[in-house]
């Protein structure tokens, strides 16, 4: 845990190495790509890709390329029905580094994966957003995990060019807390907003007591705790607040957004979600944002959280899934899960995506990619939640379903 | 009748030149890298530097979101925790040498020295995880009391404010540690150096062990001690792991000793991974400030170290 983000002061040499590994491996997939004399049109490959996958994929990925224009993915439905069993994908290996927060579900979809296609070694290095981001620019990765958007202003410095957003999972943040004798606790955002800035400093205030009618709570002072690292949760957490109650609300966050803020010196910080979810554990009167599968592994307690609909909503997987069908999704399929409008949502949702070049350089790493991301939005949705991640809406899965066609990969 | 002579310039031309040449090389690179690694940093870090200016290291304020960027605080955290880290190591390191060199009977001295030179090969994770898990939570009771005992004294007041666990003091314990086997081992060589000659002159003029300790010892090896002592604080100053887990990570100027804090190797280390570009620039533009810094570390202790070499071969 407190070594995946402590290697900077080797980043460089670790840069090269990966350079160096990336560098030796393209080499040894074109060499082994060129041996077949396979001339199939850009069609067949696509049709191979979703393929590739389980039954469970193609029946999925039929109806969303029906919605996509391209040409090229008309075939794919006919071929893909026909395709009963999966083929084998050309060996491969895929390096891919990003967000720490969906790593897990990465994981086990990256173990899932290569019981289907063996030949298939995917890396994924967690690392940040910011430094999958980065990677991903430099052409070090073959795709980035990234819990946020990049920059319009960034988007020049991808030496691959166009990129495409596949969302991935959708996932609550808790405010988990510890106070002696409360189990249940309903927070407003603005409530939240003023514990987090300092300016409500005891649990028994008024403004906490009155979305808690009927629950005895104590004068204990209350100790803040939040992120000493930069974070993709602290950046949906405050990105929450800013859009319920800051800048796009009544002005009562003054922090902004951003995956560190300004917090108050009086506050607590830790490494990683762990360590935040540790502190809230260990300290009477503690509260804190922490992911809902650290919550649950930590044994906390965690607050109803109120949503624009007005409703309490516990942070459940259900809620975070009901938040990214109320999210407004863009064209690229950029979207804001928290503070999403319906009854159900669970207003602090946290979304991530896979980035990957929508122009592939390398025929078996590109069928590869397209493979493994189609396996994340079909088959893998079913194993999200199993280990805390909520699925992605179905609306909006098949959207990035049909997002695939639009991977552009050579014929050799 | 000729004799066998010994020909200087061929065997110049031969290995003489190629070592010339290798160490010159070696001179060289050593220079090239460090150009280059100031000149990629500087060049990273201008975007930074152009926008704060001169404030970039008085701004007690950091923000990525408002893109404000301050090395204040941080600039601040790294001098304090290295002053308390040396201002605990340099006695207990001195007095390990001194022990080792001078007093310990001769049987003892070996294991002494293995013990402490052990601990200089323990990973900086390692002592943080130790000062997060067992000194942090035990070490903030020594905090409370000093807190209590010293609240109406003026100075101390302020020095020894609301006790933190995680605070500048506990990296300063930490960091201590980290360094007492670098400076200990390092002091233990230096005090060796001094001819015994001297010391046992010292004994039978009368002199007591400390007297010929302060008379003999120290001055002989005063230069020494200080780059040792200056090894000690840029390693200190430097560390980066053990302080991210023990500081506190709280961006603020205090005189409160026991308040969480933060320094700049360890802030760099927590923020890069999620920061963004201009973000990033800053980051740089703190390490860029970090290197300064430790060059001007660098640049006393040698003067420190010739002048006082000046003096001691002056008494001679």
């Amino acid at each position: 845990m407190f070594m995946t983000k402590r290697s900077i002061p080797v980043a460089g040499i670790l840069a090269l190495a990966v350079v160096a590994g990336a560098c030796s491996s393209s080499t040894k997939t074109s060499t082994s790509t060129a041996a077949p004399a396979t001339t199939a049109p850009a069609a067949a490959t696509t049709a191979k890709a979703a393929a590739a996958t389980t039954a469970a994929a193609a029946t999925t990925a039929a109806p969303a390329a029906t919605t996509a224009a391209p040409a090229a993915t008309t075939a794919a439905p006919a071929t893909t029905a026909k395709a009963a069993t999966a083929a084998a994908l050309k060996a491969a290996t895929l390096n891919a580094s990003g967000a720490t927060f969906p790593k897990a579900f990465y994981d086990q979809a990256i173990a899932d994966f290569k019981k289907v296609q063996k030949d298939v070694v995917i890396n994924y290095g967690g690392g940040g957003s910011g430094k999958g981001r980065t990677d991903l620019a430099d052409q070090i990765t073959d795709w980035a995990g990234s819990d946020g958007t990049v920059k319009e202003e960034d988007k020049a410095k991808y030496k691959g060019g166009e990129f495409l957003y596949f969302p991935t999972v959708v996932a609550p943040i808790t405010v988990s807390f510890n106070v002696d004798g409360v189990d249940k606790l309903n927070l407003s955002a603005t409530t939240i907003a003023k514990i987090f800035q300092r300016e409500i400093k005891s649990w028994d205030d008024a403004a906490i007591a009155a979305d808690n009618a009927g629950v005895k709570l104590p004068s204990t002072p209350i100790v803040v705790a939040h992120r000493s690292d930069g974070s993709g949760t602290t950046d949906n957490f405050t990105k929450f607040l800013d859009a319920a109650v800051g800048s796009k609300g009544d002005g009562t966050w003054k922090l902004k957004s951003g995956s560190t803020v300004e917090w108050p010196a009086d506050t607590q910080a830790a490494e990683g979600n762990s360590g935040v979810a540790k502190i809230v554990k260990d300290t009477k009167g503690a509260i804190g944002y922490v992911d809902l599968s650290d919550a649950k592994a930590t044994g906390l307690k965690f607050a109803s959280v109120k949503n624009q609909a007005g409703k309490f909503v516990a942070a459940t997987l259900e809620g975070a899934s009901a938040a990214a069908e109320g999210a407004e999704i863009k064209p690229d399929l950029t979207y804001f899960a928290g503070w999403a409008k319906g009854d159900a949502a669970y207003p602090i949702a946290a979304q991530t995506w896979i980035l990957v070049y929508k122009k592939q350089t390398d025929k078996a790493k590109g069928e590869a990619t397209k493979a493994f991301v189609t396996y994340v939005l079909t088959a893998g949705q079913k194993t999200a939640s199993a280990i805390d991640f909520a699925p992605l809406p179905k609306a909006l899965a098949d959207k990035a379903i049909a997002q695939l066609a639009m991977i552009e990969i050579p014929a050799a | 009748m000729s004799t066998p002579t010994l020909d200087l310039r061929a065997s110049k031309s031969g290995g003489e030149a190629g070592f010339r040449g290798l160490a010159l090389a070696s001179g060289v690179f050593v220079l090239l890298i460090l150009g280059a690694i100031a000149l990629v940093m500087t060049t990273k870090a201008w975007p930074t530097f152009r926008t704060m200016g001169l404030d970039f290291f008085t701004t007690k304020r950091w923000s990525a979101p408002d893109k404000i960027y301050g090395a204040g605080a941080f600039i601040f955290g790294t001098i304090v925790s290295a002053a308390i880290a040396l201002a605990l190591a340099v006695p207990v390191s001195l007095g390990i040498a001194l022990f080792t060199t001078q007093i310990a009977p001769r049987r003892l001295r070996k294991p002494v020295t293995y013990a402490v030179d052990l601990l200089a090969v323990v990973p900086s994770v390692v002592f943080g995880l130790w000062g997060i898990s067992v000194l942090a939570p035990n070490v903030v009771n020594l905090y409370d009391w000093l807190h209590r005992t010293f609240k109406s004294v003026p100075v101390l007041k302020q020095l020894f404010g609301a006790p933190n666990g995680r605070s500048f003091f506990t990296a300063g314990i930490i960091l201590a540690l980290m360094i007492t086997p670098i400076i200990s081992s390092l002091a233990r060589e230096i005090i060796d150096t001094c001819p015994p000659g001297e010391r046992e002159g010292a004994l039978a003029l009368g002199a007591t062990q400390w007297e010929m300790i302060r008379g003999v010892v120290i001055p002989h090896a005063k230069g020494g001690l200080v780059g040792a002592v200056m090894l000690g604080l840029g390693r200190a100053m430097g560390e980066t792991i053990a302080a991210t887990l023990v500081i506190g990570s709280a961006t603020q100027i205090t005189a409160n000793l026991f308040g969480a804090g933060n320094s700049m190797p360890a802030f760099i280390a927590s923020q890069w991974g999620e920061a963004d570009s201009s973000h990033k620039s800053a980051l740089v533009a703190l390490a860029v400030t970090l290197f300064l810094l430790t060059l001007l570390v660098n640049m006393i202790a040698t003067r420190a170290v010739t002048r006082s070499q000046r003096r001691t071969a002056g008494a001679h």
